[in-house]
């Protein structure tokens, strides 16, 4: 069998696994896994431009995934009346004071000689800066958080157009990435890894906490919808033309219009990963992608033909990492809400390295196969472990407490799965079912 | 200014948890830095396995409390904690025999194993979620204070009280015991050596006729003790959740790294770096202040450079300033 048949039929055989889906479940499951299928594709492709291109470990995928959510909150949302007047510009002010301070912080250790009257400066700046940043950055946040904390008690956003916000995400997550790349890259491999791990977790705890940004632990709900596409069911249950096709095609009007509305955002999630994808294609065709494969296979020796490897390195993680946010930011937008804490790194940061090694590093088809496949088995994995573990206790007597505690473990049978299929392809396929070429 | 409350005030909020979670990480970290001595690679598993030990050590605990044995004053989980070990081992020593040793015999890149421990982490984390769930489980009893607020604030007559609870008298002391043995394993016993050995120079080691997969071994079995009682001991301390030790992940190996990545010694001064750092940032600062400032300077806040929920961020930056300036950690690493 030739190399592009075996891979269109993997793809045919996820698609049937999908379909099947909706054949035995429910079309709303099944479009539900199809349209997260879409969006853990992009997110793979990412992570596969970091790790298969130029192997950079990133396992801060979490955090750029978060940021995306944040900007969709930034840009879709209405600004909260009042909210600026009342500490919105403080805030700001502050931060630009704080980042000052660092500024400052860092020139001082550029420019004066090395001795102790630097680290003494250094250490004053940080401390004086510190406390005139809290001291304009704590009324204004008390005076944002005071407005109508029950439903608002932040900011809010610029009111433009959802669709806007997928590369707002995108930016945001760039510039995060940016920073990171500029202070732990260069590092070893190990401590990239511990460092973005770091870097995640901080991110997260920032939504979590600072409530005047997007509102906290308190959630921010009614993200308007990319509406032109994908509209609202009661208006699609309202409109005659709406209803004579969903009756053509003889569904009920409600299941037709959330349908509908599900595959609105299929619709739009595909063209966002044709564009990805043929631009990552691109990528690794070019001399660009040849340079990039001969950095993580030989360092020294393109160090040593004028590449300059830290620079390179910075580009394509930021460019990796501002994929990952749009990805969020098309997540979030799904969602229709932002809830910080459902950000887990077992599944935002590891099931996409998941993905991508399991459908092959370095191949950009490989990482979107991989996404699509894992993420069916990962929500069919629930289903079947319930339904195993019945079979198993079948034997057992009703109410014994060993059947009620393995038929209730079975929801936790995922993450198990999950490390079980990383550690047989590691093995045995270490390259992937689409291998690079 | 009343000095002395100003002290207790300080020992009771800052010092007597910082020690004691000090002591916790540190041992988290001397695991780490083993695997990443003799192994040469960083162990994403390794807060999985701590979990996975304590969660042997709660079952054991409950088994013993419904027969009825319990170990005085002292948490049952102590007498449950060489099972817990033994467990831990089994573990493990199956997870290198099925898994990491595959990789050691193809010489691996060492980012390759760092993916295989990604694999086996959301193993380990499936397993202990399969049997205990993801819930909180307590499984302290004994007594709960060495010495209570109130006995001391009576002994003393000062306004302040000092508590100390028993599960940190138990920590720092098995700490200390633990960290004492495995110096004493490693530089007078002839494995100890031999793994010493191994770290420093492989290839030399073997041809002095060390047996690499010996080495190997010990060095787990040394790691599921350590990890096994790190586990349990933060579960004492505050409450076991599966997550939490997944968590703990980022300050142990901020630890690790820290004081040099592969040197035990400064694994130990890591661990206790940040959880000094930890604590001492997060805490709010104003009942010390309100002691030792003259009334007219009182500090009308609650003095705390940054809230609890942000502990994380604080071994991050520690651990990004140590990776800026001295890369190689405080204590030279990559040796043990």
């Amino acid at each position: 069998m030739s190399e592009p048949v075996k891979n269109t039929l993997l793809f045919v055989v996820v698609g049937a696994l999908i379909l099947l889906t909706g054949f035995t479940q429910s079309w709303n499951a099944a479009i539900l896994i199809l349209n997260m299928g879409l969006i853990s594709a992009i997110m793979a492709i990412g992570v596969n431009l970091q790790w298969g291109f130029a192997g950079l470990f990133n396992v801060g995928v979490m955090g750029f995934v978060a940021l995306g959510g944040l900007a969709v909150v930034l840009v879709s949302t209405p600004p909260t009346p009042g909210a600026w007047s009342s500490g919105g510009y403080g805030i700001v002010l502050a931060l630009l004071l704080g980042a000052a301070t660092v500024v400052a912080a860092v020139l001082v250790a550029t420019r004066m000689a090395t001795g102790r009257m630097r680290t003494l400066t250094i250490i004053g700046i940080l401390i004086a800066g510190f406390f005139i940043y809290r001291a304009v950055f704590d009324p204004s946040v008390a005076g944002v958080e005071a407005i109508d904390p029950a439903i608002a008690g932040n900011l809010g956003g610029l009111n433009l157009p959802v669709l806007l916000a997928w590369p707002a995400g995108g930016l945001l997550a760039a510039g995060a990435a940016w920073l990171i790349g500029k202070t732990a890259l260069g590092l070893r491999s190990d401590y990239l890894a511990i460092a973005t791990l770091g870097i995640a977790e901080i991110i997260i705890a920032i939504m979590k906490n600072e409530d005047w940004l997007a509102r906290g632990v308190k959630n921010v709900y009614g993200i308007p919808r990319p509406a032109p596409v994908v509209g609202y069911e009661v208006e699609l249950q309202q409109d005659p033309a709406f209803l004579a096709r969903a009756e053509w095609f003889g569904l009920e009007p409600v299941t037709a219009s959330t349908l509908s509305v599900k595959l609105g955002y299929s619709l739009l999630f595909m063209i966002v990963l044709l564009v990805l994808l043929w631009m990552a294609q691109m990528a690794l065709k070019s001399p660009w992608g040849r340079m990039m494969r001969a950095i993580r296979d030989n360092e020294v020796a393109a160090e040593a033909m004028g590449k300059d490897v830290t620079r390179r390195h910075l580009q394509i993680f930021v460019l990796g990492s501002a994929i990952c946010g749009i990805a969020g930011a098309m997540m979030t937008t799904l969602d229709g809400q932002l809830t910080p804490s459902a950000y887990q790194p077992l599944r935002f940061t590891f099931l996409v390295w998941v993905m991508v090694i399991v459908g092959g590093s370095g191949n950009n088809f490989g990482a979107v196969l991989g996404a699509f496949l894992i993420w069916f088995l990962w929500v069919q994995v629930e289903p079947i472990g319930l339904w195993l573990m019945n079979l198993i206790t079948a034997g057992l007597p009703d109410g014994s407490a060993l059947k009620a505690h393995l038929v209730e473990s079975a929801a936790h049978m995922r993450l198990f799965t999950m490390g079980l299929i990383l550690l047989i392809v590691l093995r045995f396929s270490p390259r992937g079912l689409i291998p690079e070429k | 200014m009343d000095f002395l409350n100003a002290l207790v005030a300080l020992s009771n909020f800052v010092l007597v948890p910082a020690i004691a979670y000090g002591s916790q990480l540190a041992l988290g970290a001397l695991g780490v830095t083993l695997i990443y001595g003799i192994l040469r690679f960083s162990n994403f598993a390794h807060g999985d396995t701590m979990a996975f030990g304590a969660m042997i050590a709660v079952l054991v605990t409950w088994g013993l409390q419904a027969a009825g044995v319990s170990f005085g004053p002292l948490p049952t989980a102590l007498l449950a904690l060489p099972f817990a070990i033994l467990g831990c081992i089994i573990l493990v020593l199956i997870t290198d025999r099925l898994v990491y040793r595959f990789y050691r015999e193809q010489k691996a890149k060492p980012v390759i194993l760092v993916i295989v421990s990604m694999g086996v982490m959301f193993i380990m984390n499936g397993l202990v979620r399969f049997v205990i769930g993801p819930d909180d489980q307590r499984f302290s009893d004994g007594a709960r204070f060495i010495v209570s607020a109130r006995d001391f604030k009576e002994m003393t007559g000062l306004r302040e009280g000092l508590a100390i609870k028993t599960s940190q008298g138990i920590t720092v002391i098995v700490a200390v015991l633990a960290v004492a043995l495995l110096f004493w394993f490693l530089n007078k016993t002839r494995t100890g050596k031999s793994m010493r050995a191994y770290s420093d120079n492989e290839d030399l080691a073997l041809l002095s006729g060390i047996n690499p997969e010996r080495v190997v071994m010990i060095t787990w079995i040394i790691v599921a003790a350590l990890a096994t009682t790190a586990g349990v001991l933060y579960g004492l301390d505050k409450s076991f959740k599966p997550f939490v030790y997944f968590q703990l992940l980022l300050p142990i190996f901020a630890s690790a790294i820290v004081g040099g990545l592969g040197n035990p010694l400064g694994a130990i001064a890591g661990g206790f770096i940040i959880a000094f750092s930890e604590v001492t940032i997060t805490y709010a600062w104003k009942k010390v202040l309100t002691y030792l400032a003259p009334e007219s300077l009182e500090p009308s806040g609650l003095v705390q450079f940054l809230s609890t929920d942000y502990k994380f961020a604080v071994s991050f930056v520690i651990l990004l300033i140590v990776l800026l300036f001295k890369p190689t950690g405080l204590f030279k690493g990559k040796v043990i």
